[in-house]
């Protein structure tokens, strides 16, 4: 590996992201997934860092599920979008940052298609002011929340109480990057780092302390591809996607995973546990399986929060031993509790050791 | 009276028409941006079809130019256009009237690092066409370790819109087939793939060659383009294609990958281009006044081309080009002569 050729094509894919002063939009499905990641996000923009992160209870879904599964009209999917566009500017914003990545991708395609097309823009614009009675307008940024967070890594740092290192040892954890196929694929200057090195989760991970594991299925889909799982014939796919990328990984032993699209944290998370159950197969040490993380946890680790206010409690694979492993405390007793301390409930035992499935 | 006739490049072109324009009656200018005549071909180890030395066919160039004015290291530094003639100041502070100026200023090979999913500039076994012909001369490359398996990857940077080059670049197949054979002369136990979009093998014996690779070399052709390469844990390499023969996804491993980077117009070019106010294609080579007729004539007076200034070309076509810019640089001269001056 030669990491200066690498250093070249990060300098090559920089895009400028503004330092403050944004319209944020939530993702339909992170907040079922991993509930903290978007709390977590605002709180730290807003209120460790003093950023300007405005958002409104208004805004909907940008109607990007649907449109991957083809089951809605391109000018009805235009429209959403351009509603969203449009809240932002009546809210007083410019600069427009989404928590999902499919969302990213699709805003970008069509913000690419109006430029190319702008009889089309034309038509949304008019068809927005029929349906809601809004002005069309187009962000002057169009970032995505891991792009944000990317720009505010030193800051973090600076504010950092633990490294991505083994506490005991001083070495740097071995991490895993992944990258949602919607962030830079289709358009990758649009991406930190360009789409086939994509240095924006890279970026955090250098700044805090861990070390890049660059395996061969890195650029694989995670196996969240919308058309591998929703339609339920095909969930083998999604399955075996999965199935490839962590039989890349193993040789490299990594301690975590980091991501940064709203499917990928879970299908990998997940699917470690159908593929122990089915195969009998787990990867990480001592039957744990690999902890996959958002990138907002893994800024809140970094800085201290509570691993059970980012909601650590709702992942598949049992993050403790890498909790051990940074040396961040943590109180098992109050792992199911809420913030209120009301008793969330236990799931039955899925840790692949102790519940007997190997 | 002796006129002036400026080359621009010592490469075969500019070599051939240097050579052929010496026993004119006119001074001849060459002028060699780099250290070293040759261009390209200084570097290469054998040509195809049939294993010629390169070395060997350069040599021979180098001394036909006997009794032509040479300058290495040497560029335009300022051009300016006059009533019949060129005004030219070269970077070694020398001044040229010139009567008339040949642009055989070559190409540039495509820099495969712009083919990122590639990994060429990434991985460590991942070279360039180029890269293998500095090997097979001076066997001085640690990466080219006894490898068991290796590919080449036809039309880096050739065919390839993405790329900024929807042209072909003509002599990479052959190459490709030709290093092929080599390195399979040097590994006989190595396993080697050529993937490969179509097999030009347009030119005399070629056909020939492409055979000789399957038959006696045992070369395995796969038609499908390479979709990326990454580096394993023991620094081999995994390379997915597609097989478009058998339509079936292919991963293979190999500890060796070639990427066969095609022929860019000249980037050095470009403030000469620009001070001549020249026309250039949509992929950047210099227009010919025609593509037919007048291959060697520019839409300027008394400047002409020949060589891969104006789009990739083989060594036989270069010096052929040479040749026939030389033929039309004299006709020019004497029908100028006959012009009444204004």
């Amino acid at each position: 590996m030669i990491y200066e050729g690498k250093k070249k094509i990060w300098s090559d894919y920089q895009k400028e992201i503004p330092d403050d002063h944004y319209f944020y939009v939530r993702s339909c499905i992170r907040q079922s997934f991993f509930p903290a990641s978007e709390a977590t996000f605002l709180d730290i923009t807003r209120n460790r860092l003093g950023k300007d992160i405005f958002e409104t209870e208004h805004h909907t879904t940008c109607g990007g599920i649907a449109y991957h599964s083809d089951t809605i009209p391109q000018e009805t999917v235009m429209t959403i979008v351009a509603r969203q566009f449009a809240l932002m500017k009546k809210y007083g914003y410019e600069n427009y940052v989404c928590s999902c990545i499919t969302s990213f991708g699709l805003y970008s395609e069509i913000l690419e298609t109006w430029h190319e097309f702008p009889e089309l823009q034309e038509k949304i614009a008019r068809l927005l002011k029929e349906s809601c009675g809004l002005e069309f307008a187009k962000p002057k940024y169009l970032i995505h929340a891991s792009d944000l967070i990317y720009k505010y890594r030193n800051l973090i740092a600076a504010q950092a109480k633990f490294k991505l290192v083994n506490a005991k040892t001083g070495e740097p954890l071995r991490v895993v990057e992944h990258i949602g196929c919607h962030y830079s694929k289709m358009f990758p200057s649009k991406g930190v780092g360009g789409a086939e090195y994509p240095y924006v989760l890279t970026g955090m991970i250098d700044a805090w302390g861990g070390e890049v594991i660059d395996y061969p299925e890195r650029r694989h889909c995670c196996g969240f591809g919308f058309r591998q799982y929703f339609i339920k014939g095909n969930r083998s796919y999604s399955l075996s996607n999965t199935h490839k990328k962590f039989e890349s990984m193993e040789p490299y032993k990594p301690d975590m995973i980091i991501t940064n699209c709203p499917g990928c944290p879970y299908f990998l998370d997940r699917w470690q546990y159908v593929i122990a159950e089915s195969s009998g197969k787990t990867y990480g040490p001592d039957g744990q399986g690999i902890p996959v993380f958002t990138y907002e946890e893994v800024a809140g680790l970094v800085m201290g929060y509570d691993p059970w206010d980012l909601g650590l409690q709702t992942h598949q694979v049992p993050v403790e031993p890498l909790l051990d492993k940074l040396g961040i405390p943590y109180d098992p007793a109050k792992k199911y509790l809420g913030k209120n301390g009301k008793d969330l409930g236990k799931p039955e035992d899925t840790c692949f050791c102790c519940s007997g499935i190997i | 009276m002796k006129k002036n006739i400026l080359i621009i490049g010592g490469g075969p072109a500019g070599l051939e028409a240097a050579a052929s324009l010496k026993h004119s009656g006119n001074n001849i200018i060459l002028i060699e941006k780099s250290h070293q005549l040759g261009g390209h071909l200084a570097r290469w180890d054998r040509l195809f079809p049939d294993g010629i030395r390169a070395r060997e066919v350069l040599d021979k160039m180098i001394a036909s130019l006997d009794g032509v004015n040479y300058f290495t290291d040497t560029d335009i530094a300022q051009i300016n256009i006059l009533d019949r003639s060129y005004s030219v100041i070269l970077s070694n502070g020398i001044s040229v009237l010139a009567d008339a100026v040949l642009m055989a200023t070559g190409f540039d090979l495509f820099d495969a690092r712009k083919k990122e999913e590639y990994g060429y500039g990434i991985y460590d076994q991942v070279i360039t066409n180029a890269d293998l012909e500095d090997w097979f001369r001076t066997r001085e490359d640690s990466r080219i370790d006894h490898p068991k398996r290796i590919g080449f990857v036809h039309c880096v940077g050739s065919r390839d819109e993405k790329s900024g080059c929807r042209a072909c670049s003509k002599v990479c197949c052959a190459t490709a087939v030709k290093q092929a054979c080599e390195i399979k002369a040097e590994f006989p136990d190595a396993q080697v793939y050529c993937f490969y979009m179509d097999l030009r093998m347009f030119g005399k014996h070629y056909e020939d060659l492409y055979l000789k690779a399957q038959k006696e070399y045992g070369i395995r052709f796969i038609r499908g383009r390479v979709s990326e390469v990454a580096e394993q844990i023991d620094k081999t390499l995994q390379v997915k294609a597609e097989d478009t023969l058998s339509s079936k996804p292919l991963k293979v491993t190999l500890d060796l990958l070639v990427l066969m980077s095609g022929i860019r117009p000249s980037q050095n070019l470009e403030p000469v281009r620009k001070a001549l106010q020249l026309a250039k294609d949509d992929d950047g080579f210099i227009n010919e006044r025609d593509a037919v007729y007048e291959l060697q004539k520019t839409s300027m007076p008394g400047l002409f081309v020949a060589g891969a200034v104006t789009g990739p070309k083989t060594l036989p076509d270069t010096l052929a080009e040479a040749r026939a810019a030389a033929l039309q640089i004299l006709s020019y001269l004497a029908d100028n002569d006959k012009k009444p001056a204004k």
